[in-house]
């Protein structure tokens, strides 16, 4: 499905993606960890097309990217954060995003209900906590049928229920075979809802796999302490 | 790019400043209308304040708009939307609702005064398209500046100086450069300085029209001198579509370059 080849990026002077290989060719959760800064959000980004690579290749089900802005109609994107203009009400919102992607076919109702943002609906975004607009971000994102979902941190600023209806409807995409991108720093989550990990680090992966065969390579008894042992080894 | 327009047009029709400008230009062409008791006194104090007010209005409000919009820009880079659409349709959904207040605050005090009725009706109608060109070129110039500096303080500065270098310091350096070269024949140098400067051109545009020769200072007498009145009006104006159609390309050519 995602076929990433040998890509550069660096702003500046600062080299943030150093040759990255990388091919997801199966349906399942994929989570990419690493430190800050080691080019996580850089490396969906240019999935996405938001930024655009200095060298190398990526294509999505066998297309290339470049000069090319229609597979992004494949594709759902949940940003790391959620600010969208305050002057829009969060029904007008949602039913832009729907114009813009001419998309009849969505279940935006049954996520409204799910995530309790009907007392919302008719509120201006500016006016929403930012736990609330997680939640109409979450909306925004999972009301089309994508085959494709990227997740920036999904789990910023959610109470623990919301939490766990985040984590029934990732696993519900996951039923329908869905490939499903997440980025997170919460060990746990990552841990409950992964079938595969890629561990960046500066700028490279360092690791891909499940997370069973980490804590072999690692020699550690569990997850945390697997990514804790990455870390420590590389800024030793 | 019509809905990325449509949408951003909708967002600053409800916004607040969008009305106090509105406001503004009321309240201005009331004033004006009530202290000079004349329509064709009325349009000449109003080009006065039209070319040194709309660009100041342009370029601030295209640069506050772009950096308030960035997370939105995001979002919508994320769709399956073209990249110079999103850009382009923001800035003509900004430029167009800025020329609308403008056109409207200023028309309807006009209107209900008599201009319909009056000769300065063409005056006045070139008056507007001329503030509404100079809404697009500043607009323009401020997404061109803001697209290129991610730090919004840096951005202010420049658009507020690129302002300040058109409407004031221009014409400063252009006086003294007449000045202290005076002894060489000037005819040329001051028609192309005209020329690369919109304000000065918006400036002559509106005089040639109303035909006002003490007014006209130099550039305009040698404008009219070397193009003649109607020459003169269809180069100027021609000159106006290229500063809007120009940085348009670039607003075009940084957007699609650009990572975010």
């Amino acid at each position: 499905m995602i076929e990433v080849k040998d890509l550069y990026k660096k702003f500046g002077k600062n080299e943030v993606l150093k040759g990255i290989d990388l091919t997801i060719d199966r349906d399942g959760i994929f989570s990419v960890l690493g430190p800050n800064g080691s080019g996580k959000t850089t490396l969906i980004k240019c999935i996405l097309g938001m930024v655009l690579p200095d060298s190398g290749q990526i294509s999505i089900d066998g297309k290339p990217l470049k000069n090319n802005f229609k597979y992004r109609n494949e594709i759902d994107y949940l940003p790391q954060i959620a600010n969208f203009p305050g002057n829009l009400k969060v029904s007008e919102l949602i039913d832009m995003i729907k114009d813009l992607r001419d998309s009849k076919a969505t279940k935006d109702e049954e996520l409204i209900d799910l995530f309790k943002l009907q007392p919302f609906l008719n509120k201006k975004l500016a006016n929403l906590s930012g736990g609330t607009k997680q939640k109409v971000n979450l909306v925004l994102t999972f009301m089309f049928d994508s085959p494709l979902i990227i997740l920036d941190e999904p789990t910023n600023g959610l109470d623990p229920i919301s939490h766990l209806r985040l984590k029934n409807l990732i696993n519900a995409e996951k039923e329908k075979g869905k490939t499903i991108l997440i980025t997170s720093h919460i060990l746990s989550f990552v841990e409950e809802v992964s079938d595969e990990i890629v561990f960046l680090l500066e700028g490279k992966i360092y690791f891909k796999g499940t997370i069973a065969e980490l804590k072999t390579k690692t020699e550690q008894p569990d997850f945390e302490h697997a990514i804790a042992s990455i870390l420590s080894s590389s800024y030793a | 790019m019509l809905k990325i327009l449509k949408y951003s047009f909708y967002d600053l029709m409800r916004s607040r400043w969008s009305y106090v400008y509105f406001l503004f230009y009321l309240l201005l062409g009331v004033v004006l209308l009530f202290l000079n008791n004349d329509l064709s006194k009325a349009v000449i104090t109003l080009m006065n304040v039209i070319i040194i007010l709309v660009p100041l209005i342009g370029t601030i409000f295209g640069v506050m708009y772009y950096y308030n919009s960035r997370e939105f820009t995001e979002l919508l880079l994320a769709q399956p939307v073209k990249r110079s659409s999103i850009f382009l349709g923001q800035y003509f959904g900004v430029a167009t609702s800025l020329s609308m207040s403008l056109v409207i605050g200023l028309g309807m005090p006009f209107v209900f005064y008599g201009i319909f009725n009056s000769s300065a009706i063409w005056d006045f109608s070139l008056l507007l398209v001329t503030g509404a060109f100079l809404t697009f070129i500043f607009t323009a110039l401020a997404f061109v500046i803001a697209l290129r500096n991610e730090n919004r303080i840096k951005g202010f500065g420049y658009a507020i100086l690129l302002w300040l270098f058109m409407a004031v310091i221009y014409d400063g350096i252009f006086l003294m450069s007449l000045l202290y070269f005076e002894d060489y024949p000037l005819d040329k140098f001051s028609l192309v300085a005209t020329m690369l400067n919109p304000v000065d051109l918006s400036r002559v545009l509106i005089l040639l029209k109303l035909d006002i020769s003490a007014l006209l200072g130099y550039t305009g007498a040698v404008f009219q001198k070397f193009f003649g009145t109607n020459f003169g009006l269809i180069l100027s104006s021609v000159l106006l579509i290229f500063w809007v159609v120009i940085p348009t390309f670039f607003i075009w050519r940084i957007a699609k370059r650009k990572d975010f």
